[in-house]
């Protein structure tokens, strides 16, 4: 295994150790997400509140914390939601072509010229606020993504003449796609998931500061953000701090996918995803 | 050509109605509705309402409705700013809309393929790590963020530009600068890498063999088979400048469309989520064709009837 690079080494910690202060909140936070210390309100950071408080007293830093098990959540369950639904309809369509193949593509055409975002706010108000759908929706319209990824790697491959030979021994269809198609297809799936987790924390963080996403007191880094720009002229902090740690996390996603991509496939320099 | 232009046209016609007849029925269906906020009214004024804008009717026959006042040009009145039509609404709203649309398109375009052909000529030099820092930087940071660092900078802290709202050229700086960034960030990238391979392919070579002047061969030879990458993206860039347009315009408070969608979404005016989705949908179409057509036309060995496998 050739040697990692410094940036994505140090993007892998960086993500392990915010994993780990998510999952570890209770233990290392003083003060509780939801408490209220009315005369205490929009300090800045200090011994007491590392992170300071927000408009009602709350403590920054475990909003933070907490926040962060909310983004990182929905980034990684939607984004495995979106590679399951892109790999049966890009699987199936890459693999079946014709007539399934251009009533999918349609599909996924259409999510694509319009922006995904679009699409989730409407989804947003079908579901209602709330973690769930904002689970739902992400997952709905991040899906087109993997699925083109897919079948356009399917495509290649049916072609291949391994599968040429796996039909010759009588395999089934559905056996050849995820027996034999698939596990090839693992190296640019984990790139493109790389990659799309930062695209729905961020995903999440727009819904949520447009008053779409996660419901008070429950917090997210997008709803710390909302309300820190409300605060913007005399508590900058409250804005600079969950704007910077999902800054810091999209960047070290970004890093590692982009690492990732030139050391699997050197040849090929990754393209950007440039929705949204 | 012009064969090609009607079938996607064409086509465009029917994804276009597919569209507004998913968004129609996706808000109709939605649970609350327009007139069920806060004031508990009498049933029967209620009722009255909902009968004046056909609200009572079951949602296939509203839809009916819909696309015929539609194709008579005829939008509807809003729900919120009842009296007023759609057409008024976004009549006034899109030209600010439209105006940091197409200024932070230029500016992404034009600095973007500046700065990817500038890193790219310079590969491995300082400037070629600061750029690449910034493409992968500008997929990061989220519009909210850039505008808060962008007003407390230049607003709060230097007072250079208004925080807010829309009085001035002034005030269309730190908007268009937003939403510029991430366009930029993208448009950056996929230049510097086009650009990369041009400078290492046989035409170049010969260019450079010929003695042509470097800056000749980086900025005539090689710059046009480096556009093709950008150009392609212009559809998916159009799509997040309509998305970004909606922080931005809440963030600083600008009377554009984007904010009356983001209302209207929350207030179930329906009518007015209807006619900004077509508006949307017609621009994001015609945005489409214009970079299938530029590609054709950057790219001779294109040919349109093709179906590009992507």
């Amino acid at each position: 295994m050739r040697k990692m690079k410094l940036s994505a080494r140090l993007s892998l910690a960086f993500l392990m150790l915010i994993s780990l202060m998510a999952i570890s909140a209770p233990l290392i936070t003083r003060h509780s997400y939801d408490e209220q210390n009315i005369q205490r309100r929009l300090e800045a950071p200090s011994h007491d509140y590392w992170m300071g408080t927000d408009l009602l007293g709350r403590d920054l830093y475990s909003r933070m914390l907490y926040g962060a098990r909310t983004s990182l959540t929905v980034g990684i369950c939607t984004t495995l939601a979106a590679l399951l639904l892109g790999l049966l309809g890009g699987a199936t369509a890459g693999y079946f072509g014709g007539r399934i193949d251009r009533a999918l593509m349609r599909v996924v055409d259409l999510f694509y010229l319009f922006p995904s975002l679009l699409l989730a706010i409407l989804l947003m108000i079908f579901l209602g606020r709330g973690l769930s759908g904002i689970l739902i929706s992400i997952s709905l319209t991040a899906w087109v993504v993997q699925a083109r990824l897919v079948r356009g790697q399917v495509l290649q491959a049916r072609e291949l003449a391994y599968v040429e030979s796996a039909r010759a021994l009588g395999l089934g269809n559905a056996r050849i796609i995820f027996r034999h198609v698939v596990p090839n297809l693992w190296g640019p799936i984990i790139v493109s998931l790389t990659l799309q987790i930062p695209t729905n924390i961020m995903a999440e963080s727009f819904l949520s500061f447009l008053g779409l996403g996660i419901r008070p007191p429950l917090s997210s880094w997008g709803t710390l953000a909302a309300d820190g720009l409300r605060a913007i002229r005399y508590a900058p902090h409250l804005i600079i701090f969950p704007g910077g740690i999902l800054f810091l996390t999209a960047l070290a996603f970004n890093t590692l996918g982009d690492w990732l991509a030139g050391w699997l496939d050197p040849a090929r320099a990754r393209i950007l995803p440039s929705r949204q | 050509m012009a064969i090609y232009v009607i079938k996607r046209l064409f086509s465009a016609a029917i994804t276009l109605w597919l569209l507004v007849t998913l968004v129609f029925f996706l808000i109709r269906l939605a649970p609350g509705g327009p007139f069920d906020e806060e004031r508990a009214w009498p049933p029967e004024v209620k009722a009255n309402i909902e009968k004046r804008y056909g609200l009572d009717q079951p949602v296939y026959r509203q839809y009916a409705t819909w696309i015929a006042n539609v194709s008579r040009g005829d939008l509807h009145e809003s729900f919120q700013y009842s009296g007023h039509p759609v057409s008024e609404i976004i009549g006034s709203g899109l030209p600010i809309s439209a105006t940091l649309g197409v200024f932070a398109l230029a500016l992404s375009l034009g600095a973007g393929i500046a700065l990817g052909c500038l890193a790219a000529w310079r590969e491995g030099s300082w400037i070629d790590s600061i750029t690449t820092f910034i493409s992968v930087a500008g997929v990061s940071l989220p519009a909210y963020l850039v505008a808060s660092l962008l007003i407390l900078f230049f607003s709060l802290y230097l007072g250079w530009f208004p925080p807010a709202l829309w009085d001035s050229p002034a005030s269309l700086v730190l908007p268009v600068a937003t939403l510029a960034f991430r366009p930029l960030a993208v448009i950056m990238r996929l230049t510097r890498s086009a650009m990369l391979e041009s400078l290492r392919s046989d035409f170049v070579r010969t260019a450079r063999a010929k003695g042509v002047h470097e800056r000749a061969i980086v900025f005539k030879h090689a710059l046009r088979n480096s556009l093709i990458p950008a150009l392609t993206q212009l559809g998916p860039i159009a799509g997040g400048l309509v998305t970004g347009s909606f922080v931005v315009e809440l963030i600083f408070q600008l009377p554009g469309i984007g904010k009356h969608f983001v209302q209207a979404v929350l207030n179930r005016d329906y009518p007015i989520v209807m006619g900004i989705t077509l508006v949307y949908g017609i621009i994001l179409l015609l945005c489409n064709l214009a970079a299938d057509l530029l590609y054709a036309f950057a790219d001779p060995r294109v040919r349109l009837e093709e179906e590009r496998t992507a």
